[in-house]
């Protein structure tokens, strides 16, 4: 075969391409019956955005480690300008707004700063000697960076990109060796406070959000009505679904947002539990490969963006899957790959762009400071 | 885990290897999670959510079935179903009420008080109970409406059936009316057929009493619906099982003659098969239409029922009690032939009888002269009667009254029935706590004093006294002919007494105008007249205020010599037997020579203003401007004007 193909193609890593394009595909053939049988509005466009996306994945593929460096901190210093851009044109214009119409495309922000905060801490953490790790010095910076764009995201606002902003951080330092007791305590001091803010703290009409999640059936027309449809049509799909084209959940429009965050209940309505578990497999695949390659890098600074970016993307996916399945409260985390929407696609293939660069270039070993 | 004090490159190499393989333990413990949730709900509860999902998708529609027709003895209609298009609103559905209610207006062209009326019920209606908008529409407005369905949730139109009454107000208040279940039914009952549009149930009358046989059974019908209500395919129906049908004795045509006939009276026609007791025509006069009544009155129409000194509300032919007057004189005459009184004993009438320290007038001032039982019976004479009641006592007399079926319940099926009075010593003591005086009997003799009967009983009587026979007034009609036990009168007393009814009509009676105005059939009948009020000014003619004017009665049978048909008209305030004797004699042509009679009506609904519907809406209009001239006075002279005086209340028992 490498005799007919030249080598920079052969040396693509195609199979993380070919999964992805699975993936993509059966996005496509459910947004395609999602349209009752039609190309537009989602599944062409779907596919043509991916196609895109995946070249520019590989371009961003050839990369070396020292460019993600360099950009680290004045791409983070960049997202939160737009940030800000963004709530001051809101501002002005009236009311909330998430994006930028940048002519070609509406770019959100918050989605980049997925990234952008990865690359951020990861640069931070790879600045730090390791004697620092262990102090008060490891701590602020991260809490510093982390603070601006979380305050500024939850203004528009918008609660599941914050939890997932901060959770990628936090899965960095937690990696980089933070002390153990500050994770098991954190988690310990939110289990009781938790409930304390739920009593204490929360408006009624947020509590009421609350055990709606718990009890989607108590307001089957109000806020329960999308958790109550989606396991609708999750749990009338069966083990083999209803059959492509034949959902009645999603094309009789009782599935609200069928085409983007609930789009896992629209696939599995028609193609029941088998297409679900070949979703997940192929997700496992995925994060196989993300973690494959920050065990293999051999800088610091891309272990750490490469475990950090498998994380981020992983949050979609577990996200949205719990939301759907109404294990979570709907927050608005579209599924990677599947669902429709250019801004997320972006995002999760500039992570898989990054991550190919560091599976291309694993580095010399040892860190700045090794 | 034990803590160096420095941490080397190596050592941080070592945390990342072990931390993110805890990660990827997370992330496996995650995704099986998830696996099994998934597995949990679409297999599990697989089940449950298909039925969900059904349900979802698949609506189902009751239709609700078509009631059982009301036919007459010849199979005429007298209820039937029409089909309809219809608009309701379901409260619970509604999101918008204001504006829906307005667009709907707007597309239906419905004017301010069906608007009212429908605020109304939306008020008072329970969140599952459909308020009916409109019925009756063409296709074209209910087209209107559908194709706006997703803007208006809680809308529904549908093709149904309504009930109709083709004679209207002629027959409403025996066959009463339907409407809408109320939230108390469904409390009772929750069957979803009770809350689907267009869906009665019997309020009243024939229809609520045979509601079980008339209802009949709903049909289904299956069709697959978007989250917004947007039909996209019929699934499959069931049809509906319709009521059955239930043929009454009544002869429709009849009913409506009489009806009509009545004209501006108040008051009720009843005519009888002597031979089956059959009730031909009950009718009650003036009457609410209950076409009206089933699609739901209006304020207007109500108030204008309601506010009617002729109470158009109650059936007179069996709620209302009268004083008979002298049409109990045939009745009392043979009371006296059975205690043993020879008819030709005489009495001299003067114009009136001492009867201890009162003076009892006849009716006739001048006095009739040497009158016997003959001509007591057919010029009335009051004094005859006054005279011989007090030698045989009031005990026979009773006794006759209760064997013609005066005082009697029949077994009809009607929500009520008065019963009224035939008083004796035993009832006056229980009721009044006094002996009997010998001017109770005067008066009991002529219809008066405490006596009181209904219409329908006085058509009893008047078949009892044509046959001999105990005639019992029957409304359904099935096979077998009823049996009908004698009354065990003497022939020779009965044909004594016919004679001398006849003579009322074609002798020297008081009822010559009621001759029938064919060759071959000679009717007999009795006329009276009932004083509502004793008057100082003597009796309650056309000349005085429509509530003290004397009741006008007449019971009749025909043919003289071979009695096929007994009736009774009792014309409320009618100021005299006058008013009632020229309907019963052209109720009776009717049934031998429509065309006369058809011609003689069509000449007085002329004189009257028209038919009743038009007289109906007339007196609506009237009504509804007068109404609204009321609103604009002001508060004062609003409540002098409601102080007009009440119709004195029936006096029932």
């Amino acid at each position: 075969m490498s005799d007919f193909i030249p080598a920079p193609i052969a040396q693509l890593p195609w199979k993380t391409i070919l999964l992805l394009f699975v993936l993509a595909s059966f996005g496509f053939v459910v947004l395609y019956s999602a349209a009752g049988g039609s190309l537009t509005p989602w599944a062409g466009l779907h596919m043509v955005r991916f196609m895109v996306f995946v070249v520019m994945a590989i371009i961003l593929s050839r990369f070396k480690e020292s460019f993600w460096k360099t950009m680290a901190f004045p791409a983070y210093i960049i997202v939160v300008l737009m940030l800000l851009g963004v709530e001051l044109i809101g501002a002005v214009g009236g009311g909330s707004q998430r994006w930028l119409n940048l002519g070609f495309i509406n770019l959100q922000p918050s989605e980049l700063m997925k990234v952008a905060i990865i690359l951020a801490v990861a640069r931070f953490y790879d600045l730090l000697p390791p004697s620092q790790i262990r102090t008060w010095g490891a701590i602020w910076p991260l809490l510093a960076l982390l603070a601006v764009p979380c305050a500024l995201i939850l203004l528009q606002p918008d609660l599941g990109t914050t939890i997932t902003v901060i959770a990628g951080a936090l899965t960095i330092a937690f990696l980089a060796g933070l002390p153990l007791r500050l994770f098991i305590g954190g988690g310990a001091a939110i289990a009781v406070l938790a409930p304390l803010a739920y009593f204490f703290m929360l408006e009624e009409y947020q509590q009421r959000r609350v055990t709606t999640f718990l009890n989607p059936e108590n307001d089957p027309l109000g806020s329960g009505y999308h958790i109550s449809q989606s396991k609708i049509a999750i749990g009338s799909g069966g083990l083999f679904g209803k059959g492509f084209m034949n959902g009645t959940q999603s094309h009789l429009d009782y599935l609200p947002e069928g085409h983007t965050d609930f789009v896992f209940a629209t696939m599995a309505e028609e193609w029941g539990l088998m297409g679900g578990i070949l979703v997940l497999f192929c997700f496992f695949l995925l994060f196989r490969w993300g973690l494959g390659v920050a065990l293999k890098a051999r800088t610091r600074f891309s272990q750490l963006t490469a475990a950090g970016l498998t994380v981020t993307i992983f949050f979609y996916v577990a996200i949205n899957l719990m939301m759907v399945m109404g294990l979570a409260p709907v927050v608005g985390i579209p599924l990677p790959f599947l669902s429709h929407g250019g801004s997320s696609m972006m995002t999760i293939m500039i992570c898989v762009g990054i991550l190919m660069s560091i599976e291309r270039h694993p580095g010399r070993r040892g860190g700045a400071f090794g | 885990m034990k803590t160096p004090k420095t941490i080397s490159g190596a050592m941080q190499e070592l945390t990342f290897t072990r931390r993110a393989t805890v990660i990827g333990g997370l992330q496996i413990g995650v995704g099986v999670l998830l696996a099994g949730r998934m597995a949990y709900i679409s297999v599990a509860e697989n089940e449950r959510y298909k039925l969900l999902s059904e349900s979802n998708r698949v609506n189902l529609t009751l239709v609700p079935p078509r009631r059982g027709w009301l036919i007459d003895r010849n199979g005429k209609p007298i209820a039937n179903n029409k089909t309809d298009f219809r608009v309701d609103i379901i409260p619970d559905r509604l999101r918008d009420k204001q504006k829906t209610v307005a667009t709907l207006a707007e597309l239906l062209a419905l004017d301010p008080e069906e608007l009212e009326r429908i605020n109304r019920e939306l008020e008072q209606a329970s969140s599952f109970q459909p308020v009916q908008v409109a019925t009756g529409l063409d296709w074209e407005e209910y087209a209107a409406v559908s194709v706006r369905l997703p803007d208006l949730p809680g809308v529904s139109p549908r093709q149904g059936f309504s009930r109709n009454y083709p004679t209207g107000p002629a027959i409403g208040h025996l066959v009463g009316y339907v409407g809408i279940a109320s939230a108390e039914d469904y409390k009772e009952n929750p069957d979803p057929i009770l809350i689907t549009p267009g869906y009665k149930i019997g309020k009243d009358g024939l229809e609520k009493i045979f509601e079980d046989r008339l209802q009949g059974k709903p049909g289904a019908k299956r069709v697959e619906v978007t989250a917004r209500g947007k039909i996209v395919r019929e699934l499959n129906t069931r049809p509906d099982i319709p009521g059955k049908p239930l043929q009454l004795t009544l002869d429709i045509d009849l009913q409506e003659y009489a009806a009509r006939r009545l004209g501006p009276e108040s008051g009720s026609v009843v005519v009888l098969d002597c031979l089956t007791g059959d009730i031909l025509t009950m009718t009650s006069m003036p009457s609410f239409d209950p076409n009206s009544f089933s699609d739901g009155i209006g304020v207007t129409e109500y108030g204008m029922l309601r506010d009617d000194d002729h109470v158009p509300l109650l059936d007179k032919s069996l709620k209302s009690l009268f004083p008979p007057g002298s049409t109990v004189k045939p009745m009392v005459a043979l009371s006296f032939l059975e205690a043993g009184l020879d008819p030709d004993e005489t009495v001299n009438c003067n114009g009136g009888l001492q009867v201890g320290n009162r003076r009892f007038r006849c009716w006739k001032r001048g006095g009739h002269g040497r009158v016997d039982m003959a001509k007591g019976i057919y010029q009335s004479c009051d004094v005859y009667f006054y005279y011989f009641a007090q030698k045989i006592g009031i005990n026979p007399i009773a006794l006759m009254a209760n064997r013609l079926g005066l005082g009697q319940q029949y077994p009809l099926p009607v929500l009520s029935q008065f019963y009224g009075t035939v008083p004796d010593p035993a009832w006056l003591r229980k009721k009044y706590d006094r002996e009997w005086q010998a001017y109770d009997t005067v008066n009991s003799t002529i219809g008066q004093g405490y006596m009181l009967v209904n219409p329908t009983q006085l058509a009893v009587m008047a078949a009892r006294l044509a046959t001999g026979r105990k005639v019992i007034p029957r409304l359904i009609m099935n096979e077998k002919k009823p049996k009908i036990e004698t009354l065990n009168l003497d022939p020779e007393h009965l044909v004594y007494v016919q004679k001398a009814m006849s003579d009322v009509v074609n002798g020297p009676g008081t009822a010559g105008r009621a001759r029938l105005p064919l060759e071959d059939v000679k009717l007999a009948g009795k006329t009276g007249t009932a004083q509502v009020v004793n008057l100082d000014f003597g009796r309650g003619g056309k000349d005085v205020a429509w509530k003290y004017r004397d009741h006008g009665l007449f019971i009749c049978f025909a043919p003289f010599d071979n009695p096929r048909y007994a009736a009774a008209v009792v014309i409320q305030h009618g100021g005299g037997s006058g008013a009632a004797y020229p309907v019963a004699r052209d109720v009776l042509t009717f049934l031998y020579d429509r065309e006369k009679a058809m011609d003689v009506l069509t000449g007085l609904e002329k004189s009257w203003g028209g038919n009743i519907q038009e007289r109906m809406d007339a007196k609506m209009a009237a009504y509804r401007a007068r109404k609204i001239s009321k609103r604009r006075l002001p508060k004062t002279v609003f409540r002098l004007l409601r102080k007009n005086p009440k119709p004195a209340p029936e006096n029932r028992n």
